[in-house]
């Protein structure tokens, strides 16, 4: 900077020289420094870092966590001191120190398996170039990564990686983004040795979803660990030796696994890669959109790939607290069910049956006069899975307006009850669970309800050796679990003390109960919370320091709801109503519909509410719109729009907010940020993006309940892991999937 | 042009060095996936004979019982002498049942290991080393004698289902090659047996097999006659007394 700057604007100024071909030239700043200046000087300091560089931070800017800030030992790296917590490998300190080492087989959040060998550095005072993948940090370890030594046996490694590797780049679809065109690119050497003859392997078939090449493989052995560890199905295994390896099942098995996408993203070339994305697109010509999953109700964070109009694919995004680095089959594939069965006009249902498309002024205008000749007593309002926190806002406010208190979101059962919040969040929180070492699922299978969810309970039993207990129809969790019954009586049993699983929960450390969101359907709901309640607190698990007691939902939009208030007045209010409000609602009992009600459907797909509307107003998806969603443990996150609406379609709550002002009762909020802060008004926590926000009253303020327990067993909510909302159920691949991949 | 005539010789010597000489030289290594036929599919029910089981006892109690894991090799190897030389889906499955882990486990394992046979074989499988000091004293001509008398190619099964022929690494009998193995897997497991016929010639390798087609045992190892064990022919030409004593019987009053 400085004189270089400043003695070409004087030049320009001056007018000496004309603008032209030859200002950009001068225009760019030429910066030098002083080592560059001084290479000598430089070189003869041995060792020790030049004082006016700046210090090197963690790669990716990640934070280093001390367990025992006394343990912390040094290590030199290129010359460099990092301080690093003991036990840390080589490849960790290195990491800390701001380099970043070339691997393939290494990966965080999977065990170490050594064997790719391209992670090779040189340390001091040892005969040959070490794995630093696999080999702990000593005190006082001098490692270097820069040597002639180390480039040599990255080159050499980069080389062998090649030998077998087809010339696949320009079919393959992992170009763009391929760990080995990369790597070979920084540390390989620029031409090969091999003239022989490559060896290929067939290709297994793992299912709809996972593409395999699987002469592309280079035996990093990551699925075979992934789904081991993390998915829990053994399923994958290296068969074979030498070069001859192969990646496969063996026999022939799909990968039935709700985890099995995520190889996709594990895998560092494209022996696994995704099938339904299959020759679509490459990796720079898409959109990358930071966003929320809305199909179920952990709220994964993901990023949304568009070219165009179109959502090309969806990727997981880093969320330690919530979903780590995964997200569940269905939040990956289901994206193609955006294309399928959109409404994109308003449509007015006419006297012979059948929908026509009209104006949006005349079906506002439809909607408007209806609402007008009903009493406000029979009018009813429902919101959807997938309805945000914005539109439902709105909902809530112009059914009030109208004089309505009937409004109220699917999944929440005939009598929520909103007025504890730790009565419906899960408050241990997603990463919370961790710290527990006793499970009691009572009435939940995690794994169909909430994926993610159920990958952290797995890594809590895996790494803890957590006891799991459940309470539940028959069902096949991916860990050891001890299966105590099927029916609120054994809830009873464990609250009398009567159940050997008591004295597990009592001498649990951590005890941590999940209940789930299945149970608000039931009518002795109050009964079955109590029970609960009460062995929580025979097991301690509700106290300052640690919440235990949770609530797994199971849409997205369920806690939104509660924390906004959508509670209706009267819970068979559907039987008596005229006017019918559904709101992307399609799990809601269409024959308890009066023959004359009025029902008006906005959504933006033609599921099954859209049979029996009268009129249908098209909205917008998620991808398409800014809105709020709550999570399970009440962590507000927003999605954002990575894709235009599809035809005629608006905003939800922009369609309320339109049609309250021709309803004549308008309200008051015109803008995003108008309505958001109304929601502030009712609920601020909603204001608080990726913040998660805990209960603070404990259920100790509820009052005693009288109701009387059912024996009926409990169910289960989720039927089709594949198809629960709108989105899915339009979906082809999800279709596929559970044609081929449910358990029978 | 004088370039061009180097370039096509040097193709010519190219070419006679990469000739296969002998017959098709089939690699062994089976594959690595599974093709489900009517007699070895997942369906098929199989489990080990009473004899076995207590067998399978006493291979389990030489490891921890919370390793039990480590006994699949020796689990696999009962299982496939009990099942005529070679190993079902059905049979690995069983194993992985018995020693308690995932079957791909025990799959890992049968694929990993050349001498499991995961394909159909002969009652008595000949296995003929190929290893470069039986090649250099006529191997390739033993096999060849087998792989036509026999009428089969490798690894594959003669048609009464007697008789299949595969290549071997080397089985130390360096100083009496060439020679074949048989493993003769007749009498299922208790009758199991694995033995060496050395110093072999094409001749003496088909008596062999005539001789086990009649259910007759042919004496194992050396089959020169003129040769005991390892010795040379003729009998020894040194150790022919005793040793020499060390020089002190009794090492500590040296």
């Amino acid at each position: 900077m400085g004189l270089g700057l400043l003695s070409s604007r004087t030049l320009l100024r001056s007018g000496k020289l004309r603008p032209g071909i030859f200002t950009p030239l001068l225009r760019r700043s030429i910066v030098s420094t002083s080592e560059l200046q001084n290479a000598e000087a430089a070189q003869a300091q041995p060792d020790s870092p030049p004082p006016d560089l700046p210090k090197r931070t963690p790669v990716g800017g990640a934070r280093v966590h001390f367990p025992n800030p006394e343990d912390a030992i040094e290590v030199f790296v290129d010359g460099y001191p990092v301080k690093i917590p003991k036990g840390m490998t080589v490849l960790q300190a290195c990491e800390i120190a701001g380099v970043d080492i070339p691997r393939f087989c290494y990966h965080s959040r999977l065990s170490i398996a050594g064997n790719c060998r391209m992670c090779l550095v040189e340390v001091e005072k040892s005969p040959k170039p070490v794995a630093s993948c696999a080999m702990p940090a000593l005190p006082g370890m001098k490692i270097k990564t820069d040597t002639p030594l180390a480039k040599k046996a990255r080159e050499g490694v980069m080389e062998f990686l090649l030998m077998n590797h087809p010339l696949d780049c320009p079919i393959c679809d992992q170009g763009g983004e391929c760990d080995l065109q990369d790597q070979s690119m920084a540390f390989g050497s620029d031409r090969g040795r091999f003239t022989e003859t490559k060896r290929s392997v067939v290709d297994k078939n793992l299912g709809p979803l996972v593409k395999t090449v699987m002469t592309r493989c280079i035996q990093c052995t990551r699925c075979v660990r992934f789904a081991t560890e993390i998915a829990g199905v053994q399923d994958l295994g290296m068969l074979g030796r030498g070069s001859g390896e192969e990646i496969g099942t063996y026999v022939e098995r799909l990968m039935t696994s709700e985890l099995s996408g995520n190889v996709i993203d594990i895998c560092p070339v494209g022996a696994l890669t995704s099938k339904p994305f299959a020759f679509k697109a490459r990796n720079w010509e898409l959109k990358g959109t930071e966003s929320i999953d809305v199909t179920d109700a952990v709220g994964s964070n993901i990023r949304i790939d568009s070219r165009g109009p179109e959502v090309m694919r969806i990727l997981p995004r880093l969320n330690e607290d919530i979903n780590e680095e995964w997200i569940s089959d269905k939040t990956r594939f289901f994206y193609d069910g955006l294309k399928r069965q959109r409404l994109n006009d308003p449509m007015i249902r006419g006297p012979d049956g059948r929908f026509k498309a009209v104006s949006w002024r005349d079906a506002l205008a439809v909607v408007a006069e209806v609402i007008h000749q009903v009493k406000p007593s029979e009018i009813v309002g429902v919101a959807g899975k997938l309805s945000d926190a914005e539109s439902m806002m709105a909902l809530k406010d112009f059914l009030n307006k109208m004089g309505s208190n009937n409004v109220w979101c699917e999944g929440n059962g005939p009598s929520p009850n909103a007025d504890i919040r730790s009565g419906y969040i899960m408050n241990t929180s997603i990463s919370g669970l961790e710290k527990a070492d006793v499970f009691l699922l009572v009435g939940t299978q995690p794994r169909v309800e909430a994926a993610m969810v159920n990958a952290r309970i797995r890594k809590t039993v895996r790494a803890a050796q957590a006891k799991v207990g459940y309470v539940g129809p028959a069902t096949d969790l991916n860990y050891d679990h001890e299966h105590l019954g099927t029916g609120p009586q054994t809830l009873k049993e464990i609250a009398d003390g009567r159940h050997p699983f008591s004295s597990t929960l009592i001498n649990a450390k951590n005890p941590c109960i999940i209940v789930g969101a299945g149970v608000f359907e039931r009518n002795d709901k109050d009964a079955i919370f109590s029970v609960v309640e009460t062995i929580a607190e025979s097991a301690k698990a509700v106290r300052p320091d640690w919440n235990g007691l949770n609530v797994l939902l199971l849409n997205a939009a369920q806690a939104a709801a509660l924390d906004l208030g959508l509670v209706p007045e009267s819970g068979n209010s559907i039987e008596s109503s005229k006017f019918i409000y559904l709101m992307g609602a399609d799990d809601v009992n269409l024959e308890k519909i009066p023959e004359d009600a009025f029902v008006v459907y906005q959504g933006h797909h033609g599921d099954r509410g859209v049979y029996r509307a009268n009129i249908i107003l098209p909205s917008s998806a998620f991808s398409e719109k800014e809105g709020t969603y709550v999570n399970t443990e009440g962590c507000a996150q927003t999605t954002v729009p990575a894709v235009p609406t599809v035809g005629d379609a608006r905003d939800d709550w922009k369609i309320i907010r339109a049609l309250s002002e021709v309803a004549g009762a308008c309200l008051p909020y015109d803008s995003l940020t108008a309505i958001r802060s109304r929601m502030r008004t009712v609920a601020p926590n909603l204001l608080n993006t990726d913040e998660r926000q805990p209960a603070i009253f404990s259920y100790s303020l509820k009052p005693e309940s009288r109701q009387e327990m059912s024996t009926v067993p409990f169910g289960t909510a989720v039927e089709n892991f594949y198809m629960t909302d709108s989105i899915t159920r339009a979906s082809k691949v999800m279709a596929q999937c559970s044609a081929s991949l449910l358990k029978k | 042009m004088l370039g061009r005539l180097a370039a096509q010789r040097f193709r010519e010597i190219r070419q006679v060095f990469r000739q296969i000489p002998q017959a098709p030289r089939l690699f062994s290594t089976a594959l690595n996936y599974h093709l489900d036929t009517p007699d070895n599919n997942p369906d098929l029910p199989w489990e080990f004979t009473e004899a076995n089981k207590a067998k399978v006892k006493e291979i389990l109690s030489h490891y921890p019982s919370n390793y039990k894991q480590s006994g699949v090799i020796p689990l696999l190897d009962l299982a496939q002498q009990q099942h005529g030389g070679w190993l079902t889906v059905s049979a690995m499955n069983e194993v992985a049942r018995i020693i308690e882990v995932a079957p791909i486990r025990v799959y890992e394992v049968a694929t990993f290991y050349s001498m499991f046979n995961r394909t159909k074989v002969g009652k008595y499988h000949l296995l003929v080393c190929g290893t470069t000091p039986c090649m250099l004293r006529g191997s390739r001509d033993i096999e060849d004698a087998l792989l036509k008398h026999l009428g089969v190619k490798r690894n594959e099964v003669t048609k009464d289902g007697l008789f299949s022929v595969g290549e071997m690494e080397c089985m130390g009998c360096c100083v009496n090659a060439p020679m074949i193995t048989v493993a003769d897997y007749s009498n299922g497991s208790e009758g199991y047996a694995y033995n060496y016929y050395e110093d072999v010639t094409p001749k003496r390798v088909v008596e062999i097999v005539e001789a086990l087609r009649r259910g007759e045992k042919p004496p194992r190892g050396t089959q020169n006659p003129k040769r005991i064990n390892s010795g040379p022919e003729g009998g020894n030409t040194t150790l022919l007394g005793e040793p020499k004593a060390p020089p002190c019987r009794d090492l500590d009053a040296c």
